[in-house]
């Protein structure tokens, strides 16, 4: 592995909601090829702060770097895919008419002009890439099948599977555990530690026995700031963690 | 399972090579007068077409496609209004109105090649402007078609307001020849017939082939989920727009295909009624599949001169009740009640889950 690069690093970014701040004045990290969580109590600002990676939601100071070079604040969303951040909401949000294989094709990626989107035709690779990932989701029966009628497992490992088609430097992952089975959930995890191999994760997560399981690093945020940044262990033993978070439900 | 898809893709095709061979031969058994009641809904046929990109596939509802049909169809009167005026004289209504000169936005009809190029050119450049304008900014879903009505009012409003530019509320009438045949022979009329069912045709494949390429899934995507198709890297802006100015382009073409048969155009045939009428044919025909809306707009226009001339009294409750009865039962119009029989038909239906019946979302 490469020693420890700087993936995206907030820069004294606070996003206010008419009055309210989301996120006041945080300073963030992100190294490459880590799993990393992003946890807090609910209202901590963690989705908002996807939401700013991603160009969802607009910042109303400071600005947020990517590769060192890239500042994404001033990027249009659909641009900011193209520099290699994808992202996964937390609700599953699959094209429900397109077959699970459509799904793919869409995802690819490719130049997504319309004039290139209009000629577009498969080639090889990308056949060979979707098939992949057919197979890393476990999909491949399902291949023709309106992804509408998929379970609510296999939506959010197809949206998955459509994240990595656009081979991205860095995925954002909203809650994706969210309404799994134990069995989905162990396969979720091991699909994110595949993953990691040779990209970043960002997790937003609430489950604290799978964020245990599979963190690399974690970040605590409290009312839209900071709290703490560490290895797993490292914040379970942060007072301050327990105070606003752990011990919050100790209580 | 395979082969049961492939006997009935071939059916389909089969089909509609039959009804294609079935539109060129009506010249030998349909009457004169029924000829060309056919040609105005084939008129109509392309223009759904284009709605249908717009509202089945890529999910937004234009309620003012009246006006790109009107525009198309004056481009043509125009042209044809002079040259009926013959070159040297203005057309009847100017000097009505005192007009004294030819004004210089009529001189470029003068040329029928020119006039048939406008036709298409300017109801996609108004489209292509409003929709950068619109979908840019976001503005989406029931505020665009409210956008869409107000845009009817204002050039319907204009038009009967220009008396001397535009004939006012009478609209362009009374032509004579295009490029010197006589629009009244029943050869000429045949002709055009025949363009306009071929058009139709092409209209139609050249949709069917561009829905059926990535541009397709892409469209669809707009429609199901706008924001995911953002975060996949596309700009939804910039496919909506080309949509809707393509959908503009052909409803111009049919505009003109009509007044060549129909032998008039005036503002209320492109107002506010006929644009909410259009998308009733397309939502009675099927929305989200090509042939459905082309069956919808020769059945139900078949159904209205049929009506009114068996009921004269009571034809429009007719109307009304066709339209309420596709509405509540026919979510998915014709073309839905179609696939539900040929399930039922091939014993599909037993293979598939409840749950493939998928909630579609439009706007």
């Amino acid at each position: 592995m490469i020693n420890s690069q700087t993936v995206l690093e907030s820069k004294k970014i606070t996003v206010e909601f008419s009055g309210f701040k989301a996120i006041s004045n945080l300073d963030f990290k992100v190294t490459n090829n880590k799993v990393h969580f992003l946890i807090g109590p609910n209202g901590a600002g963690k989705t908002t702060l996807l939401d700013v990676i991603c160009g969802k939601t607009q910042v109303s100071q400071g600005k947020v770097v990517y590769m060192e070079d890239q500042n994404l604040v001033k990027l249009k969303d659909f641009k900011i895919v193209h520099i290699g951040i994808s992202r996964k909401f937390q609700t599953p949000s699959i094209f429900q008419n397109l077959t699970v294989y459509e799904n793919l094709i869409i995802a690819l990626k490719q130049d997504k002009g319309l004039w290139a989107t209009i000629t577009a035709k498969i080639t090889k690779n990308q056949q060979k890439d979707i098939d992949e990932m057919l197979q890393l989701t476990g999909l491949i029966d399902e291949k023709d099948q309106q992804a509408g009628a998929l379970s609510h497992g296999q939506k959010q490992w197809l949206e998955i599977a459509m994240v990595l088609l656009q081979d991205p430097g860095l995925v954002l992952l909203d809650e994706p555990i969210a309404g799994m089975s134990k069995v989905e959930r162990l396969k979720t995890g091991e699909m994110i530690r595949e993953i990691a191999k040779d990209r970043t994760v960002l997790i937003v997560e609430h489950d604290m026995d799978f964020v245990k399981e599979y963190a690399d690093i974690v970040t605590v945020m409290h009312e839209g700031k900071l709290l703490c940044q560490g290895s797993m262990e490292e914040i379970q033993n942060d007072p301050r963690v327990r105070e606003v978070y752990l011990g919050r439900k100790e209580d | 399972m395979g082969k049961i898809m492939n006997q009935s893709i071939f059916n389909k095709k089969n089909l509609l090579l039959l009804g294609f061979i079935v539109l060129l031969i009506a010249p030998l058994f349909l009457t004169d007068f029924r000829l060309n009641l056919l040609g105005k809904y084939l008129a109509f046929a392309i223009l759904v077409i284009g709605l249908d990109l717009l509202w089945g596939y890529t999910g937004v509802l234009s309620l003012g496609h009246g006006i790109f049909f009107g525009i198309g169809a004056y481009a043509m009167g125009m042209y044809l209004k002079l040259e009926a005026s013959g070159t040297t004289k203005l057309p009847d209504f100017m000097a009505w109105s005192g007009v004294q000169e030819l004004p210089f936005i009529w001189v470029p009809f003068q040329n029928p090649i020119l006039a048939i190029i406008l036709g298409i050119f300017i109801p996609l450049m108004i489209a292509l402007l409003l929709g950068l304008l619109t979908f840019r900014n976001r503005i989406n879903g029931v505020y665009f078609t409210i956008l869409s009505q107000a845009l009817v009012v204002v050039v319907v409003t204009l038009f009967v307001g220009q008396q001397g530019l535009t004939g006012g509320t009478n609209g362009l009438t009374s032509f004579n020849t295009i490029f010197g045949f006589s629009l009244a022979s029943t050869t000429t009329q045949t002709v055009i017939y025949l363009i306009t069912a071929a058009v139709l045709a092409i209209v139609y494949f050249a949709s069917k082939v561009l829905i059926n390429g990535r541009l397709g899934q892409v469209l669809i995507g707009i429609r199901d989920g706008e924001n995911r198709l953002r975060f996949l890297g596309y700009d939804p802006a910039i496919f909506k727009t080309f949509i809707y100015a393509l959908s503009a382009g052909i409803a111009g073409l049919a505009g003109m295909l009509f007044v060549l048969q129909v032998g008039i155009i005036s503002p209320t045939m492109m107002g506010i009624i006929p644009s909410i009428e259009m998308v009733l044919w397309v939502a009675l025909g099927g929305r989200g599949t090509l042939i459905g809306p082309v069956i919808g707009a020769i059945l139900v226009n078949w159904a209205k001169t049929s009506f009114s001339e068996s009921y004269p009294d009571i034809w429009l409750y007719f109307l009304g009740l066709m339209f309420v009865i596709v509405v509540v039962f026919l979510p998915d119009g014709l073309m839905g009640l179609f696939k539900k029989f040929q399930k039922r038909w091939s014993g599909l239906h037993d293979k598939q889950p409840d749950s493939a019946r998928v909630e579609k979302n439009y706007s």
